[in-house]
């Protein structure tokens, strides 16, 4: 199949790779770039274990082609934290247990961040309402929403401290 | 003199410690089957059958063989000529890898494709012609006994009907003459609808057979790698010293993966074949219509009753759907696995039970989805009749199990069906629960908002459950006995490594089984490496399901710390020059009896068994211990959920949910809560929404996630956790199993608190999930609600 030049900017690299228009974002990112943190866990767009950041909005890489992401910039979760240091978000789910299996993770933490750039003080409520996209069969959600608001709470006094 | 150690600080018994596997995971760095890549790697998909029933005229491969990028394509009639058509299920059964005859299911294997890509592999089995002749599909028990229905497993020689296995258990006599006595009877008939445990990460595996060196490594998504490698050993007859079986980071099992499935057995055999290595990842709908089911039992029951209360006897029968294939995952004596610890923490006399599978045209199974053996099933419709008995003797739902509950005094306790309940303290366990929900307020409550109109409900559900099977005289799967296996090596410098038979899913081995260690050592937990999941680097364990880890892996674990700390001791006292009989043990270190200053640390002893050991000791200092329980742990909860009921609409809210669970000893009271919390979401979701059906052509309803319902963050609501701790007396650090219990005893707490929010209406069941049609139904009509299939398809 014929295959098309994209250029789009992976956790600030930036990429020039040659793909076929059918190759999903999903299978971009874990076969060609080799970031297999982003899960695949559906055929229907309804786990969101794939989710990354497009331009900073979080979307389902299986539903999405990777010729669509051609200039534009993808935050996956090995973009997350540093390898020195969790991002606030990884260290929220580390703290309240938010994980068990960890698949779904990767693609939780990514709306996460998402939401909390949207709001940065959400309530236990908003929290479920705006991860409803991201399907978890271990935790049972009660401790995902602790580790958010551990995560809300961390950035913002890290906001603080910055603005003071 | 010496700080004694703070065990907490260390990581041992009680903390909650951080998990270990966290920091991969959160780093994306986590290594499932899928992330791995092996040089030369070509790629397999499976093509499934779209019908339930047909015999095969015809298949046609020559167009998929000749797309570019296709290596292999792989028919049943193939794989006969390897011997592996067919494979033996672990119910001694056999089922098809690929069909050859005909398919019994929708989703069937029938060939498979491997190319350079998936996608490559996916166009190939499109292009694959098969040509089906009908045949009329069975969806259900009635219909597969009904006259004239089609024998769906001719394949097996003198299989005259579609009856599986009959069982019976318990004293049918006794049982008998308890009833003639009994002032009341309450019966209740039910179906626990089919489900799938469905984790998140698919099935899949790697296959890499080394033709020069003739040794074959898979990769595979299972819970029980030495159980899948003495199978493969079986079904591909290579010897089992060449196949290592590495199960990897696992994306959630939950009993899924327990069994082998065609497509592992495809992977290896295309592996072979192709002399390459094959990676075969299965995509979410034929996980879920293929895969084993759950569950899928009809019950109908019988409790005999005194006018006071008192239960004089039970009687049960199960008709238990095994769709095409007899595969559930259980110890070979008990045909329909552990039903019978139904009602096992009631002290009732006498009881029978008889059960009875049936072949249909349904995805086979079933796995303990979240259970030991069906106990699912069990603890439901033992709470789902204690309800309709207080009921039916008008008499409160609290008193009515108090009454009942085995006693503190009682234990150790014999069921009527010979179980051994190992300890317990059920009533404090259900008065926490009342006390914490509020019972008699709620009470009012109710009454209250009823005459406003306003329906609200109150469910309990107490149960016991067997959790760590075996004991190896009566456990075994296919002739191999269940215990367990663990090995401890401690290195000069104090630091360890254990290895262990079991296998982890997302419940965090490798942070509590140190804590084991830790807490009969000292060893700080984070100086113990947990190793599992490759057959080639652990002893040897029946794999993590049924709640068996802590209490049989666990068991081995600190049996083995204790081995390795008799050794330790020979050394200590060598140093200290003093006889063995003179040094005492403290966490961590061993000091001079009467001289608690004059010690050595567990470090310590550690060099000197590597530099400085006792003339004639065998130097080194580690050891392996085999573990098989003297009988299973039993673990006791108390579920109380209220709820209200939309009258207008039968939508129903959870308003609170109450648990209260006795797990004996907890070794990281962090991740026992996570364990519940993610149980008791399993059971809201199968009372609420998650279950897959069929229609009358067999065609599954629930075949992916748009149909499959499974509840996010927004639907799922909040649980309040309480503990009762009374250690099991048999198990060496007094722990029980705890990774499902919410998930056998929530369902019922739920269908019993709608079930009480309709209890003016003369309704005695709606079958789960409570979907609201069906809850509005039973209102509306003043009637039951069955859910068994066929379900009327949208067409
Ligand atoms: S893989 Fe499920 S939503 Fe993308
Ligand atoms: S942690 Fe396993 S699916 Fe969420």
């Amino acid at each position: 199949m014929e295959e098309r030049r994209i250029n789009v900017v992976v956790n600030e690299e930036p990429k020039s790779v040659d793909v076929e228009p059918r190759l999903l974002l999903a299978h971009f990112l874990r076969e060609v770039l080799g970031l297999t943190g982003t899960h695949i866990g559906c055929d229907t767009t309804n786990c969101g274990v794939c989710t990354v950041l497009v331009d900073g909005l979080p979307m389902k890489s299986c539903t999405m082609f990777a010729v669509m992401v051609d200039g534009k910039s993808v935050t996956t979760v090995e973009g997350l934290g540093l390898p020195s240091e969790l991002h606030p978000i990884q260290e929220g789910f580390r703290e309240e247990h938010g994980l068990q299996c960890g698949f779904c993770t990767p693609g939780m933490m990514m709306a996460s961040k998402a939401l909390l750039e949207e709001n940065p003080n959400p309530t236990e409520e908003d929290i479920r309402w705006g991860l409803s996209g991201n399907l978890c069969r271990c935790t049972g959600y009660q401790n995902i929403v602790k580790s958010v608001l551990w995560a809300a709470e961390k950035l913002r006094s890290e906001a603080g401290a910055i603005s003071r | 003199m010496a700080q004694a150690l703070d065990e907490i600080k260390i990581g041992g018994l009680g903390s909650s410690r951080k998990r270990v596997e966290d920091d991969r995971f959160l780093r994306g760095k986590g290594n499932y089957t899928d992330d791995f890549k092996l040089p030369g790697m070509v790629h397999m998909e499976i093509l499934r059958s779209p019908l339930a029933h047909a015999r095969i005229k015809s298949i046609d491969t020559s167009k998929a063989w000749q797309i570019p990028g296709v290596h292999m394509v792989l028919t049943g009639e193939m794989a006969a000529q390897h011997n592996l058509a067919w494979m033996p299920t672990l119910s001694y059964d056999t089922q098809a890898v690929l069909a050859t005859d005909k398919v019994r299911f929708q989703g069937q294997e029938i060939a498979c494709v491997c190319a350079d890509d998936p996608y490559i592999a996916k166009d190939g089995c499109e292009a694959i012609v098969v040509e089906y002749e009908p045949l009329p599909p069975i969806v259900n028990p009635w219909q597969s006994q009904a006259e004239g229905a089609p024998i769906i497993r001719d394949d097996k020689e003198g299989q005259t009907d579609n009856i599986c296995y009959r069982w019976e258990v318990g004293d049918r006599e006794g049982t008998e003459r308890a009833f003639a006595q009994a002032d009341l009877v309450s019966k209740l008939e039910l179906h626990y609808p089919r489900s799938h445990p469905s984790p998140i990460e698919c099935c899949g595996s790697i296959a890499d057979y080394n033709s020069a060196t003739a040794k074959l490594t898979v990769y595979m998504t299972t819970q029980a790698p030495h159980i899948i490698r003495a199978a493969v050993a079986i079904v591909a007859e290579l010897p089992e010293h060449m196949i290592r079986i590495i199960s990897p980071d696992i994306g959630g099992g939950f009993g899924n993966k327990v069994p082998v499935y065609p497509g592992y057995v495809c992977s290896i055999l295309c592996s072979i074949l192709l002399a390459r290595p094959v990676k075969w990842i299965e995509d979410k709908t034929g996980n879920l219509i293929s895969t084993h089911y759950a569950r899928d039992i009809y019950y109908k029951g019988e409790l005999a009753l005194r006018k006071d209360g008192k239960i004089l006897a039970v009687r049960f029968h199960c008709d238990s759907d095994n769709g095409a294939f007899f595969s559930d995952a259980q110890p070979t004596k008990f045909k329909i696995g552990l039903i019978h610890s139904a009602f096992a923490a009631y002290d009732i006399p006498y009881g029978y039970m008889t059960a009875q599978g049936a072949y249909t045209n349904k995805a086979p199974g079933g796995v303990a989805y979240r259970c030991s053996f069906r106990v699912t099933e069990a603890m439901f419709f033992q709470e789902r009749a204690i309800q309709a008995a207080a009921s039916d003797l008008g008499m409160d739902q609290a008193a009515f199990r108090r009454l009942n509950l085995v006693k503190d005094d009682q234990f150790p306790f014999r069921t009527p069906y010979g179980f051994l309940l190992d300890s317990g303290q059920f009533h404090k366990c259900l008065d926490v629960a009342l006390n914490a929900i509020g019972y008699d307020d709620f009470l009012r409550e109710k009454e209250a908002a009823r005459a406003q109109g306003r329906r609200l409900g109150i469910g309990i559900s107490t149960m016991t459950e067997p959790l760590g099977a075996g004991n190896s005289r009566e456990y075994d799967i296919l002739g191999i006995k269940m215990f367990d296996a663990a090995e401890l090596r401690v290195h000069p410098s104090g630091k360890a490594i254990l290895k262990i038979g079991s296998q982890t899913q997302g419940q965090g081995h490798e942070t509590t089984f140190a804590q084991i260690v830790t807490h009969e050592l000292g060893i700080p937990a984070a100086d113990i490496l947990v190793q599992h999941g490759d057959t080639d680097n652990t002893p040897f364990g029946m794999g993590t399901y049924a709640s068996r880890s802590t209490p049989v892996a666990g068991a081995a674990t600190a049996m083995v710390a204790r081995k390795v700390r008799a050794k330790a001791r020979k050394l200590a006292a060598h140093l200290l020059e003093v006889s063995e009989e003179d040094v005492e043990w403290e966490l961590g270190r061993f000091h001079v009896r009467g001289a608690p200053s004059n010690g050595v640390s567990i470090q310590e002893c550690a060099m000197a068994a590597y530099g400085n050991m006792p003339d004639g000791m065998e130097p080194g200092l580690e050891n392996n211990a085999y573990y098989d329980p003297p009988n299973m742990t039993w673990p006791f909860a108390a579920y109380i959920v209220t709820v209200e009921v939309d009258p207008e609409t039968g939508v129903w809210d959870v308003l609170r949910m109450v648990a209260v669970d006795d797990c004996g000893v907890r070794i990281n009271p962090m991740i026992v809560e996570g364990q519940i919390m993610g149980g008791m979401t399993e059971a809201y979701a199968m009372a609420n929404m998650q279950f897959i059906t069929y229609d009358a052509e067999g065609n599954c309803v629930g075949s992916n996630y748009m149909d499959y319902l499974l509840p996010t963050a927004w639907e799922t609501p909040g649980f309040e956790l309480h503990e009762v701790v009374t250690p099991s007396p048999h198990h060496p650090i007094g722990a029980k199993g705890i990774g499902e219990c919410a998930a056998v005893g929530g369902p019922a707490a739920f269908v019993n608190a709608v079930m009480n929010a309709v209890d003016d209406t003369g309704v005695r069941n709606i079958d789960m999930p409570l979907l609201p049609d069906r809850v509005w139904e039973a209102m509306k009509y003043k009637r039951d609600v069955s859910g068994a299939p066929p379900v009327k398809s949208d067409s």
